[in-house]
């Protein structure tokens, strides 16, 4: 490979790296300078356009101030762990769906997806008796292979996201139907899986939880940073992982302290973190790690920003595509999980009514339906939002209608965002996707 | 001087239409060859080849010396022949590391190394004297048209490019990009790469290459030195008012 060339050139045609010519200021790399530099550049950025989830976390401030000023009960405990068990299903669903809409695509079918897997476990279980676990491993699997048949559909044969999804939207509704007959309703009789969304763990798992959360991400920063020292590569000031760390172990603390409190207005008591908030965080945490650091993470990116250069640059573009799909329909078997442990009856509507606030949470939480960025955590607090709207509404005692039109003109307040802070973008973006 | 890459009467044909008629063609090692031609003269068609895009109907294709065949992307790229192409197959929403290092990513235990890619970007846009970026991390959506070319070429060199094809790179530029990537052009093919620029600016084409080889309807009219022509002649090649030979002029009279 190398030759002729290595000879005269001082190119890096081999792993060794190019001595910088003495006097030459070398390129920076986004991680040079102090804190105060550090946050400088991230204003610049945020001012630039790139606002990524600050207007869904603004939101979430605003909208929470002003509800536990309207509603006494709003704050309390049995609230917020209400509102973290109501949000499970969709947050699950709008981090689905932030797969697809990172390519630019979309899955309408996704919840009723989430509906046949549940279906499938259902039918499993309660009529042909079944284990609960092999049972879940089939719903998760059926999820698995209705991902890939769309995944092909779109890729392979080129028809638009939009139409395949639609289509398989109402057939998959007709599918259940179908699937569970004449009676149309089951009883979810799993106590295993009644417990993810009712049941809370021990006082002192949540404690665990939260030491788990705060080591795993204080164990990542430094892992990071030795990788950027090793390599030569400048470092950001230890301050700004301190500071980061911190806030998650405070933030987290004051949650897991409040979840842990007694929340029953009964004789026996309610304490501990919700089941569903630690799988809920495992998804998270697990997802965000493909996006981020493998390869395919890189290459969903790409193939949104541009399917062409990606192809160029050798992409299996088909195959991002597929895996893709296929992710986002695994996901919505998970919320179609969530959702009939919450409702503890599988019907023929199971997951129909979710996908719809499922998108406009991702759009809420600044996940642009252009495709091309989008992280996982923006769809949660998007989803965070839209439950906290309906959540502080309903304890208002407002109407559900008057709760959709206050959740549409959310989603159409985001989406406008979205779009002029597009139009001001590409200025100033110094960071990663 | 045999060519790194030599073209041995190359033809190709669209159904009826023959736009390659017997090309021949020289890429030197180490030298800037600029392809010219007007309109329709069969460039692309010969750079679609040399990248196994769409591959020739007939003729020899020497690559140092040796025979060779390139009827894949994958094979063109496998020689070491990299091309740039006018749209620049950048995705703008990822920044310069990413792109660069796009579809061939360095891992460390099965995850992204994220600094020893930025550290090769980095050095290999430093070692082609690239002053103009703020930012390795920077997103390409942020960077201006010469920087994007200058970013792309980067990409060329750091697969280890032997030659690198240049197709229109300062069509969509000013005057002072055009500079830039210019003297980046200059630079690379000093350091060892081949370089076959493909352009309708002559005076681009004057400023940077040291062979200049003229397409007129699918023939090579001309494989010139650029120190041993001018603008006219060039311009009389282009056009067909002068061949291999004699001028139109020389023929009246």
């Amino acid at each position: 490979m190398t030759t002729g060339l290595s000879k005269s050139s001082g190119l890096p045609l081999d792993r060794a790296v190019p001595t910088v010519a003495a006097g030459q200021k070398p390129i920076a790399t986004g991680y040079e300078g102090s804190a105060g530099d550090q946050l400088r550049a991230y204003v610049q950025r945020v001012r630039g356009g790139d606002m990524g989830m600050l207007p869904a976390l603004a939101g979430l401030v605003v909208l929470g101030i002003l509800f536990s000023a309207l509603s006494p009960y709003f704050l309390t405990r049995g609230n917020i762990a209400n509102l973290l068990t109501q949000t499970a299903a969709l947050m699950m669903l709008s981090m689905a769906l932030t797969f697809v809409i990172i390519l630019a695509e979309i899955d309408l079918s996704v919840g009723v997806t989430g509906g046949v897997g549940t279906a499938v476990f259902i039918l499993l279980v309660n009529k042909e008796h079944w284990n609960w676990i092999p049972a879940i491993v089939l719903a998760v699997l059926t999820g698995v292979a209705i991902g890939m048949f769309i995944g092909f559909l779109v890729a392979k044969i080129g028809i638009p996201s939009f139409v395949v999804t639609l289509g398989l939207f109402l057939g998959f509704q007709g599918l259940m139907l179908v699937m569970l007959g004449n009676a149309g309703s089951y009883q979810v009789q799993t106590p295993q899986i009644i417990d993810i969304m009712n049941k809370s763990m021990p006082v002192w798992a949540g404690w665990v939880m939260l030491v788990v959360m705060v080591a795993a991400s204080l164990l990542t920063g430094f892992y990071d940073r030795r990788r950027r020292v090793v390599t030569g590569m400048p470092v950001r000031p230890m301050t700004l992982l301190w500071a980061h760390v911190g806030a998650l172990a405070v933030g987290g603390g004051i949650m897991v302290f409040l979840l842990n409190q007694n929340r029953s207005r009964g004789l026996s008591p309610i304490q501990g973190v919700p089941i569903v908030v630690p799988v809920a965080l495992a998804i998270l945490w697990a997802g965000t790690t493909i996006l981020d650091r493998t390869r395919f993470g890189v290459h969903i990116y790409a193939v949104g920003g541009s399917a062409e250069a990606a192809r160029r640059a050798g992409i299996k573009v088909a195959r991002v595509r597929i895996i893709a799909f296929l992710l986002c329909s695994l996901l919505g078997v998970v919320s179609g999980i969530f959702t009939i442990s919450q409702t503890g009856v599988v019907q023929s509507s199971t997951g129909r009514d979710i996908v719809l606030p499922g998108v406009g949470a991702a759009v809420v939480g600044g996940i642009s339906l252009f495709g091309g960025r989008g992280r996982l955590v923006q769809a949660a607090v998007g989803a965070l939002l839209i439950s906290m709207i309906t959540n502080g509404l309903g304890l208002q005692g407002y109407s559900a209608g008057f709760t959709f039109l206050v959740t549409g003109g959310v989603l159409i307040l985001a989406a406008t965002i979205d779009a002029l802070s597009r139009r001001r973008s590409g200025s100033t973006s110094l960071a990663r996707t | 001087m045999a060519g790194l890459i030599e073209l041995r009467d190359i033809r190709k044909s669209f159904g009826p239409v023959d736009v390659l008629k017997g090309v021949n063609m020289d890429i030197h090692a180490g030298k800037v060859t600029a392809l010219v031609g007007d309109n329709g003269a069969g460039k692309s068609t010969l750079i679609k080849g040399l990248a196994g895009v769409q591959p020739y109907n007939s003729g020899e294709l020497l690559f140092d010396g040796g025979p060779v065949a390139i009827s894949s992307p994958g094979e063109s790229s496998a020689l070491g022949i990299e091309v740039v192409y006018q749209d620049l197959a950048l995705c703008e929403n990822l920044d310069i590391v990413q792109n660069m290092f796009l579809g061939r990513e360095e891992l460390h235990h099965g995850m992204l190394d994220q600094p020893e890619m930025e550290k090769h970007a980095a050095a290999t846009l430093q070692s082609l004297s690239v002053r103009t970026l703020k930012s390795v991390r920077q997103k390409v959506a942020s960077l201006s048209g010469g920087q994007r070319q200058t970013v792309a070429i980067a990409r060329a060199v750091l697969k280890k490019a032997k030659v690198v094809i240049l197709d229109e790179p300062t069509a969509a530029l000013g005057v002072a990009q055009t500079e830039q990537v210019l003297a980046l052009v200059r630079r690379l093919a000093d350091s060892g790469v081949s370089v076959l620029i493909v352009s309708h600016n002559l005076v681009d084409v004057f400023q940077v290459a040291d062979y200049i080889d003229v397409l007129y309807l699918g023939n090579m009219v001309a494989q010139l030195k650029t120190t041993d022509t001018n603008r006219d002649e060039v311009v009389g090649y282009l056009t067909g008012t002068k061949t291999r030979d004699t001028t139109i002029e020389e023929t009246l009279v």
